[in-house]
């Protein structure tokens, strides 16, 4: 199986505390993967040092065919690579129209002056609106973002993601505070994203992470603990130990 | 030395005998008269009639060999004779012209006889005539009494003699102090007596090897004295020769013309060519010889090119109207064939040498006590800083609100010790109330300010910044309105006046030293009130955490309150610190804020220690940039506010960075 | 493209509008072509004011909108200024040397015409010699184009510094306050080359202009204007746009917009050096008019009530910045030109000379607390716009993303 990414035994330590432990990790192009682990299990500091936002001390993370190494890299040069990231608190601005946000999101030049001369093309309105039709949010294109409900905001985001078309989506908690009809859609646009590109989800809610039905890694203590189908690392008895037993 | 000693005193006797012998030949008549009256006269009467026409005469040019003939007598009267003649008391009786030192006694006056030092009459004014030596003579009776005064039993006399010699030093008097080092006793005046014999041979020194051996022996004497007697030494001049440089001439270096230590036109000037045409001289005889429109057949409209003034120049040259001046040909060729050098003034080369080897070992130390100096003003200034940041390092480093409003903090807390100082006349006393006062004025000012203003603005920091500021102009017109534009002086009591003095190079004022201690005594109270206090403990607690922190009974609302007007009565307290040094103006916060913030941002939000190292640091370069240079402290603060930019490139987070998670961006 | 920009925002047109009939009626009422209502000086100060408003709209930009409350953009004007003042100074001296000189029997040199030149001007700085920034002080093209280039570029090189170490929020804010105390500190010295605290004066003289003040007052008015029109419209085209969307973003969460793969850095460099020019330009319409200009006119102090009639305007909306800067450096002529009346209490007699900047400092914490959104909030009442509902969200526009993520933490 040819890999899109391939983290090769990172390690961070803040302080003294050693938030990522030689974690290595590897995931297809297009592929789901559920993260679980305990709090304090090194989640978010993966998505993190993927991203760019923090630097390992040591390791690589290497990137796509040509296995470029993204450490060193800044966090918008990667997303310019393809990796997109939805951040636990839903995070669209607020002060501007869901149109707004998602034509900032649609993948285009990101340099100043190209965005100064830029002009909305009829692809990328056409590409806006389909977009906002999956999300379900197209009667609400010109209403600005702050006043959607919790659930909308998630999902305008999935969608900005998505405009992104990256080839990577890092999702962190995108179920916490969702209605249940709204989690079932956010495990639809989730799973059919997985279809094109690689997904890699961070959860607690066990029920979610049944229902996208894919791969699960195990984190503890910043590195892999088991990996393997729901059901395999659940019966694994350390996995118990640590995270399901408590 | 002894040999030395013998050779001067020989001399001496030579030289009054000789005056003796003189006397006795030209006026024999007095000789006989007194000869033919005397009985028996004191051997230093004797010797002062020797020279009686001399003194009497009074005169600064022929007085010498009288004073000679006293000093060398050999008597032990001298000393007496010379403080009495030098003090005006000295008489001569016109009845047998002998002298007597003579002091007012009820109507008349008592004669006391030099050699017994007896009264030996009491007479009245009308017969004894006073003798009054001049201010010139009375110097040169002084450098007579000098050798005796060298060896005078009492010590105080000796200093006083030294210090007169320090005053007017002389060659002459080389010998006399060598012949009184060997027997001096006391320490500090016998190293007295050797520093001063050695600066005196260095300048007056008449062998080489013992003035090679003086210099050599002072190297590395801080004594503003010692340098002052060797730079005569490595003066130099430029001087110019033609062909090669003749050997007798004690050189420092060969000169090029046209370098920086000689231009071309210094070097012209040496030689002994015609006067060089400036341009101003050009157009001034130009003007003067304007015929017709014209000057020296060149219209005077095509004046305004250089070179037809030249032309116009050489027209007039060669008509004879104007004298003939140096072109640059001309220069030229008075510079070809010459040399130039810069020659020491002292024609002894192994002496210049000693001198200048000598003078570089000292500057060598000096230079590495200027940068002690330089350190304790680095370190001084460093605690001003400190000072001036402390409270803002619990406001905006531990609280997170940033204050603009601190300078006009530390602003109320000068004026509350201009106000007690008013009150209070006593300093010491003023000082001592003015810092609790200051304390308590500024800390209710923090915490009014907190109520009304910033516990609305939490976790809004530009507003924070915005609001407070707005408080910061309105504050300093108020203080421009109440006590006006001009500085107030809030003056320190006395025992802060002085200063701590090392040596020559390295001082520092007391008021600075206080400052130190009491920036020391802040960061012990500051890390006392956050790591042992209740305060301190609710005070983190609600920083890093507030819901929790409320969550677990404690008040954040009254520990914001408390926190933000310990801040602020800190400030005060450094307020009254620095109008200690400082003029007391409205915009003394001002001059102090933007430093404060670097200092606290150097440092690293949040830490003391930071603080304290930025506070250092900052001291240091400023002080380093104006050592470069000293004359011009606004740009070593232009310098050194755009090398802190630069360093926040390399650590954005301060010295002492906060690491982990919560430290990202 | 221009008459579809416009078209979409109609409160351009209601500023073009506004600003064109104002300049008309003033222009009426100057001394130079109209009834002489309004007097020259009164000119000055409306025209000033009106540089005053387009830097507003440059403060605007940077802070309103893209969040970066710069501390120094007064400093940038205060350089625009030098720049045309050097000009202005080298040339009048010009004429004046060149006048008293041709009294000699001789012509004078051309050298000696600029030795001239050179005491007249540095005289005061005990020098005679000119600094190698005049350089081309003889060139109005190359000073003009300085005008823009010193701030921009100053601008560029502190903002490459600032952005890339990520320095953010009230960091950047005091940086730029402390560039804006180096700038002015240095400019303090003799030996800076811009005649230390004595500054550039006669700077309302236009060399080989010969029409009076009057009608030089009204030439500047109408240059100010037409800069702030077009430096409206610029701000407002700026802004419209994606890039509008992407600065404000980058305003409400810096993170965020990085990883949509935007380079924040390189926007705010952007708009801080273009912000710069536009202070630049602002600066050197304002100085001439006011006729002198010396290093206390760059002081931190300045950028601050910058921002405090940003603020009292009202901050993220262009016309909100304008009205700031109008209203409040109009009412501070009328109180500190001692035209307002003393108000009597009896015991003490309130003269607004001394008063007035108490007043403003404390109406600015009112604005602060009470009114964030300044005089221009009061249009948002009259047009019943809708305000978004944050869902309780209290992290404010203006919050630097250091803060945000802190009190998240």
């Amino acid at each position: 199986m040819s890999t899109l990414l391939e983290v090769n035994g990172i390690s961070v330590t803040f302080d003294g505390f050693r938030a990522i432990n030689n974690l290595s990790f590897n995931i297809g192009p297009a592929e789901m993967r559920a993260i679980i682990g305990p709090n304090g299990a090194g989640k978010t500091t993966f998505m993190d040092i993927v991203t760019g936002k923090t630097r390992p001390d040591t390791g690589k993370v290497l990137w796509g065919e040509l296995s470029r190494n993204l450490v060193g890299m800044n966090e918008a040069r990667i997303a310019q690579e393809g990796i997109g990231r939805k951040f636990q608190k839903p995070t669209v601005f607020e002060d501007q129209t869901v149109e707004e946000n998602l034509l900032m999101a649609v993948k285009n030049k990101r340099g100043a002056f190209s965005v100064l001369f830029w002009k909305p093309s009829d692809a990328d309105m056409n590409r806006v609106a389909e977009l906002a039709a999956e999300i379900g949010l197209a009667n609400e294109l010109m209403r600005k973002s702050g006043e959607l409900s919790h659930g909308q905001k998630q999902w305008l985001e999935i969608g900005m993601l998505l405009a992104q078309e990256p080839r990577l989506l890092l999702v962190d908690e995108p179920a916490a505070g969702m209605t249940p009809e709204e989690r079932e859609k956010t495990t639809d646009i989730l799973v059919e994203a997985a279809k094109t590109r690689a997904v890699v989800v961070v959860e607690h809610d066990m029920e979610f992470v049944r229902r996208l039905n894919c791969k699960v890694t195990v984190l503890h203590e910043g590195s892999v603990l088991a990996e393997g189908s729901l059901d395999h690392v659940t019966s694994n008895q350390q996995v118990i130990d640590v995270y399901l037993g408590r | 030395m002894l040999k030395r000693l013998l050779v001067v005193v020989l001399a001496m006797f030579c030289l009054a005998t000789q005056v003796v012998a003189q006397d006795a030949a030209t006026e024999p008549t007095n000789e006989t008269a007194s000869e033919t009256e005397a009985v028996a006269l004191g051997p230093m009467q004797e010797v002062l009639q020797s020279v009686s026409e001399l003194i009497v005469d009074s005169s600064r040019r022929t007085i010498q060999p009288a004073i000679d003939a006293v000093a060398g007598s050999g008597l032990d009267a001298a000393p007496f004779v010379l403080e009495t003649w030098q003090a005006r008391d000295m008489w001569q009786r016109i009845s047998d012209g002998q002298f007597f030192k003579a002091v007012k006694a009820g109507d008349g006056y008592a004669l006391t006889d030099f050699d017994t030092g007896e009264v030996v009459a009491t007479v009245t004014k009308d017969d004894i005539e006073q003798i009054k030596p001049n201010s010139g003579i009375q110097g040169l009776i002084g450098s007579a009494l000098v050798a005796f005064q060298l060896n005078d039993p009492d010590p105080a006399k000796r200093r006083e003699a030294l210090a007169s010699l320090e005053r007017n030093a002389s060659e002459d008097l080389l010998g006399v102090l060598r012949a009184s080092i060997d027997n001096e006793e006391d320490a500090d005046i016998r190293a007295r007596k050797e520093r001063l014999e050695k600066l005196i041979t260095i300048t007056y020194g008449t062998d080489p090897a013992n003035r090679i051996a003086a210099i050599e022996s002072v190297a590395g004497n801080l004594d503003v004295a010692v340098r002052g007697a060797l730079n005569p030494l490595v003066a130099t001049r430029i001087m110019a020769f033609d062909g090669a440089i003749p050997d007798d001439v004690n050189v420092a270096r060969e000169l090029r013309v046209g370098s920086e230590a000689l231009s071309r036109e210094e070097a012209y000037a040496l030689t002994d060519g015609e006067p060089l045409l400036t341009d101003d001289a050009l157009r001034g005889l130009l003007q003067a010889n304007i015929v017709d429109g014209a000057v020296g057949g060149v219209p005077v409209a095509e004046l305004s090119d250089p070179e037809r003034r030249v032309a116009a120049f050489e027209a007039l040259e060669a008509a004879g109207t104007v004298p003939p001046a140096a072109t640059e040909d001309d220069v030229d060729a008075a510079l070809d064939g010459k040399v130039f050098a810069a020659v020491y003034s002292e024609p002894n080369a192994d002496v210049t040498d000693a001198a200048q080897s000598a003078l570089t070992a000292i500057e060598t130390k000096v230079g590495l006590f200027q940068i002690f100096d330089l350190g304790l003003d680095a370190l001084s200034l460093g605690s001003i800083y400190f000072l001036a940041a402390i409270g803002l390092a619990i406001t905006f480093g531990v609280m997170g609100v940033i204050n603009m409003a601190h300078g006009e903090f530390i602003m109320m807390g000068a004026y509350t010790g201009y106000v007690v100082q008013q009150i209070v006349p006593n300093h010491t006393a003023s000082i001592l109330l003015a810092i609790p006062l200051a304390f308590a004025v500024t800390f209710a000012a923090g915490v009014a300010m907190e109520r009304l203003v910033i516990r609305y603005l939490y976790n809004r920091p530009l507003e924070t910044l915005l609001a407070t500021f707005g408080i910061s102009i309105a504050l300093q017109q108020l203080a421009k309105n109440i006590f006006g534009t001009q500085a107030r002086p809030l003056t320190s009591p006395d025992w802060l006046g002085g200063a701590w003095v090392m040596n020559d190079v390295v001082s520092i004022s007391t008021v600075r030293i206080a400052i130190f201690v009491l920036a020391l005594i802040f960061l012990a109270v500051f890390l006392f009130i956050m790591k042992r206090t209740r305060l301190g403990l609710e005070t983190r607690a609600v920083t890093q955490n507030r819901g929790m922190a409320s969550a677990m009974g404690i008040n954040p609302e009254r520990v914001n309150m408390l926190t933000f007007g310990l801040g602020s009565g800190i400030a005060g307290i450094a307020g009254v610190a620095i109008g200690l040094y400082a003029q007391v103006t409205s915009e003394i916060g001002q001059a102090y804020i933007v430093q404060s913030f670097m200092t606290v941002v150097v440092g690293g939000v949040g830490n003391i220690w930071g603080t304290l190292l930025g506070a250092g640091l900052i001291g240091i370069l400023q002080k380093g940039i104006e050592w470069f240079n000293p004359s011009n402290t606004l740009a070593a603060q232009t310098y050194m506010i755009i090398f802190i930019i630069i360093f926040i490139q390399f650590r954005p987070r301060g010295i002492i960075a906060l690491k982990g998670r919560a430290a990202g961006d | 493209m221009q008459r579809s920009f416009l078209i979409k925002n109609p409160s351009v047109m209601i500023f073009l509008a506004v600003l064109t009939v104002f300049t008309i009626l003033v222009t009426f009422s100057s001394e130079a072509f109209g009834a002489g209502i309004i007097s020259t000086s009164f000119v000055k100060t409306l025209g000033k004011t009106l540089c005053l408003a387009l830097i507003a709209v440059a403060m605007d930009l940077v802070w309103g909108y893209a969040g970066i409350l710069s501390l120094g953009h007064f400093a940038f004007f205060g350089l625009g200024g030098y720049m045309i003042g050097m000009w202005l100074m080298y040339e009048r001296t010009k004429e004046i040397v060149a006048t008293s000189m041709a009294q000699n029997p001789i012509p004078p040199t051309a050298q000696e015409v600029v030795d001239g030149i050179g005491t007249q001007i540095f005289g005061v700085v005990g020098s005679s010699e000119f600094p190698v920034i005049w350089f081309f002080a003889d060139s109005l093209f190359m000073q003009l184009l300085l005008v823009v280039a010193v701030p921009g570029v100053l601008a560029f090189v502190f903002g490459w510094l600032a952005f890339r170490s990520r320095v953010t929020g009230v960091y950047l804010s005091i940086l730029t306050q402390a560039m804006t105390l180096a700038l002015s500190l240095y400019l303090f010295q003799n030996d800076s080359g811009l005649r230390g605290n004595n500054g550039l004066s006669g700077l309302q003289n236009l060399p080989g202009v010969t029409a009076s003040q009057d009608y030089v007052s009204i030439w500047f008015f109408w240059a100010s204007a037409l800069a702030l029109a077009l430096g409206y419209i610029f701000a407002a085209w700026i802004v419209s746009g994606k890039f509008g969307s992407v600065i404000r973003g980058i305003r409400d969460n810096e993170a965020r917009v990085r990883f949509l793969g935007y380079s924040v850095e390189g926007y705010k460099l952007f708009l801080f050096t273009v912000t710069a020019m536009i202070a630049g330009v602002a600066g050197a319409l304002y100085y001439p008019q006011a006729g002198i200009i010396n290093p206390a006119e760059i002081a931190p102090i300045a950028s601050i009530y910058l921002a405090v009639w940003v603020a009292i305007g009202g901050r993220g909306r262009l016309y909100g910045a304008v009205l700031g800067a109008v209203f409040v450096s109009l009412v501070s002529t009328y109180f500190t030109g001692g035209q307002a009346p003393d108000i009597n209490l009896g015991f003490y007699r309130i003269q607004w000379v001394d008063w007035w900047t108490i007043l403003l400092g404390l109406s600015f914490v009112l604005v602060t607390l009470f009114a964030p959104k300044g005089i221009g909030g009061l249009f948002d009442l009259i047009a019943e716009r809708r305000t978004p509902d944050r869902h309780g969200a209290d992290l404010g526009p203006d919050q630097g993303s250091l803060r945000e993520r802190e009190a998240e933490e």
